[in-house]
């Protein structure tokens, strides 16, 4: 792993430094009064965003009567797993989560891989009338899904790829490959040129150049395009409602969703169905939690 | 604006035409095309190909059932007398107001406080456990948040108005969702919680970019924090900023699954938006050709504002590239 975090997109404008003595931070760790403050008012924010994901995990070990003599904000008198379990049992949990999973990943490989070719060729290759490509690629995003709905639902039945994951696939990748394209082709736009006149002069090809120096320099944009993809298709839930109609090809969110409307479901159990909604997506993001933070201390420790 | 940023480079006298920034001899212009086929034919199948039979479908009478009937303008001449339609349209500039111009301020100065301020003298851990934190409602499936939200605001037994009765405020209790004068400034409530992560996250990243020498340039020549702020911080991340407003604005035209979730647009037409009723319109009245004008309509506007946001941008890049 490589620790030192290429800058991207510096535009040369370090001249005025360069005859500067370069101040050395003996007073960096000495927190002033206003540090302090800034400090607690983070974590106040903080607290308040992460406030609704406390009630989700306290709601969810509680049983209904404790629920309805306490309420929703007292800790749960005693662990109650039947939430859980109820939940768990009656969608068939690990089926949506491998469904969930599996269509989010390829997804998020594919649609990163199309963002980079297209961005090469619009970022890099400055192909004429580039903007109005960007635009093109952006109708993706641009278009309001319930739009795309009934042209699709008869497309993918005509190839018989209705209720058929693949098909949501084929979609996510095109919507989130729109986004990277976009952000892609604008970071590639301010690539260094010392850097793509040094392969050129060394004989690299356009492919061996995307792949060999952009891509490795590029790195960390792309991982975090890859966790943004992956985390918005699994979020995704009226395309799959639509597309994904058989039970045993639902994801997690369309599980939970589907059974919103049920009556046998009490408030702890939905709040357990939410419990095991967030938690992969949380898991994911903790693991490359690391992808996101390396940007910070490489730029905190410099 | 580039000329906040305070080294002042040469200017290169005449514009040129734009060209290929690598420059191999052998290559020609026409073979960059290559590498977009795989990216523009997924693209014609799953959205270009949709949006023109959704164009088609404006201008026809059609129930989903028997094939759609070519009624020409009539679908249109609707729209603009639809006082419904104006009222979706009224609450987007509300959509824009919680999920581009309140994250994006709010977002920016979080970021430069956490990258500048906590990550500095507090640890690099410290500002990423923060920023993970500020992030967690972008990871919260939709179908989720809906069930978690519509929770904390109920009128009975819902978190809020207990947490107003534990504090003595219970005569603020209310049905949060569903009256009509506080509906809408739920939603948006809801909205930013849900959208702030998002430019914090992509302003942290950007801010790995910014050479930490340009801030001790700029402390040594007595710029305050704020000063550096709008200088540096806001100049040399200018890219993201305008990827993260014109994402964020696109977002809030076509919002949807929040306000499905939570309101479906009522009560009455308070919380209603362009794109659920579209939705409404195409499945729960059949009315497939009205709805398609509805979608059409606004994927005009949303088209419009995205060549306004990119025409801003490419000319910000061009300056940028001609000051170097």
């Amino acid at each position: 792993m490589t620790t030192s975090t290429p800058a991207l997109t510096v535009p040369a404008a370090t001249e005025g430094t360069a005859n500067r003595p370069a101040p050395r931070q003996n007073k960096r760790n000495k927190p002033t009064g206003v540090d302090i403050l800034v400090l607690v008012l983070t974590i106040v924010g903080a607290i308040a965003i992460a406030f609704p994901f406390l009630l989700i995990l306290i709601n969810s070990f509680k049983s209904p009567a404790d629920y309805n003599s306490t309420g929703p904000l007292s800790f749960p008198g005693s662990l109650y797993l039947d939430g859980i379990v109820n939940f768990w049992e009656r969608v068939n949990f690990p089926e949506k989560l491998w469904n969930s999973i599996w269509i989010s990943g390829t997804v998020a490989v594919f649609a990163v891989v199309i963002s980079v070719l297209n961005a090469f060729a619009i970022g890099i290759g400055r192909i004429r009338g580039n903007t109005w490509v960007v635009l093109a690629f952006l109708l993706a995003n641009l278009l309001p899904q319930e739009a795309l709905l009934y042209p699709l639902y008869n497309m993918f039945k005509a190839v018989g790829l209705y209720n058929n994951p693949w098909s949501v696939v084929i979609i996510f990748t095109v919507i989130q490959s729109a986004f990277g394209t976009y952000l892609l082709a604008s970071v590639f736009g301010t690539f260094p040129k010392e850097v793509l006149e040094a392969a050129a002069l060394d004989g690299a090809s356009r492919w061996t150049t995307l792949w060999r120096v952009i891509v490795p320099i590029s790195r960390p944009t792309l991982s975090v395009l890859l966790i943004f993809f992956f985390i918005w298709t699994w979020n995704e839930f009226l395309i799959p409602l639509t597309f994904l109609v058989d039970n045993s090809t639902q994801t997690v969110p369309v599980a939970i969703s589907v059974l919103q409307g049920d009556r046998l479901m009490d408030v702890t159990t939905t709040s357990a169905s939410a419990l095991l909604g967030v938690i992969p997506t949380l898991i994911f993001f903790l693991i490359f939690q690391r992808t996101l933070t390396r940007g910070i201390t490489a730029g905190a420790v410099k | 604006m580039a000329t906040q940023v305070p080294f002042v480079r040469a200017q290169r006298p005449k514009k040129q035409r734009e060209v290929s920034a690598f420059p191999d001899r052998g290559g020609r212009a026409a073979g960059w095309w290559l590498y977009l086929i795989p990216g523009l034919a997924l693209l014609t199948f799953v959205v270009l190909i949709p949006l023109v039979w959704n164009v088609y479908l404006s201008f026809t009478e059609y129930r989903g059932i028997r094939p759609p009937e070519w009624i020409g303008l009539e679908n249109w001449v609707k729209l603009i007398g639809d006082e419904e339609f104006w009222a979706s349209f009224r609450n987007t500039i509300a959509m824009i107001v919680a999920m581009v111009i309140v994250p994006t301020v709010l977002g920016l100065l979080i970021a430069a406080v956490l990258f500048d301020i906590v990550g500095r003298k507090f640890g690099g851990r410290t500002a990423s456990f923060l920023r993970a934190t500020y992030y967690l409602p972008q990871i919260l499936p939709v179908a989720v948040a809906g069930i978690v939200i519509g929770w904390i605001l109920r009128p009975q037994n819902g978190a809020l108005n207990e947490i107003l009765g534990y504090v003595g405020l219970g005569d603020l209790a209310h049905n949060w969702l569903g009256s009509p004068d506080t509906a809408l400034l739920s939603i948006m409530v809801v909205l930013i919680w849900v959208q702030l992560g998002y430019p914090v996250v992509i302003f942290m990243a950007a801010l790995q970019r910014v050479d930490p020498e340009l801030y001790e340039a700029a402390e040594l020549d007595g710029a305050g924090w704020w000063q550096r702020f709008r200088a540096i911080t806001v100049g040399m991340i200018r890219p993201e900023i305008f990827v993260v407003t014109l994402t964020c604005t696109i977002a809030a035209l076509k919002v949807f699954g929040p306000i499905y979730v939570l309101t479906r647009g009522g009560p009455g037409t308070s919380t209603l938006v362009p794109s659920y009723y579209a939705y409404s319109e195409f499945f729960q009245s059949q009315q497939v050709g009205y709805g398609a004008t509805i979608a059409t309509a606004l994927t005009i506007l949303i088209g419009i504002v995205a060549v306004f946001f990119l025409r801003a941008q490419s000319a910000a890049e061009r300056a940028d590239r001609e000051g170097l």
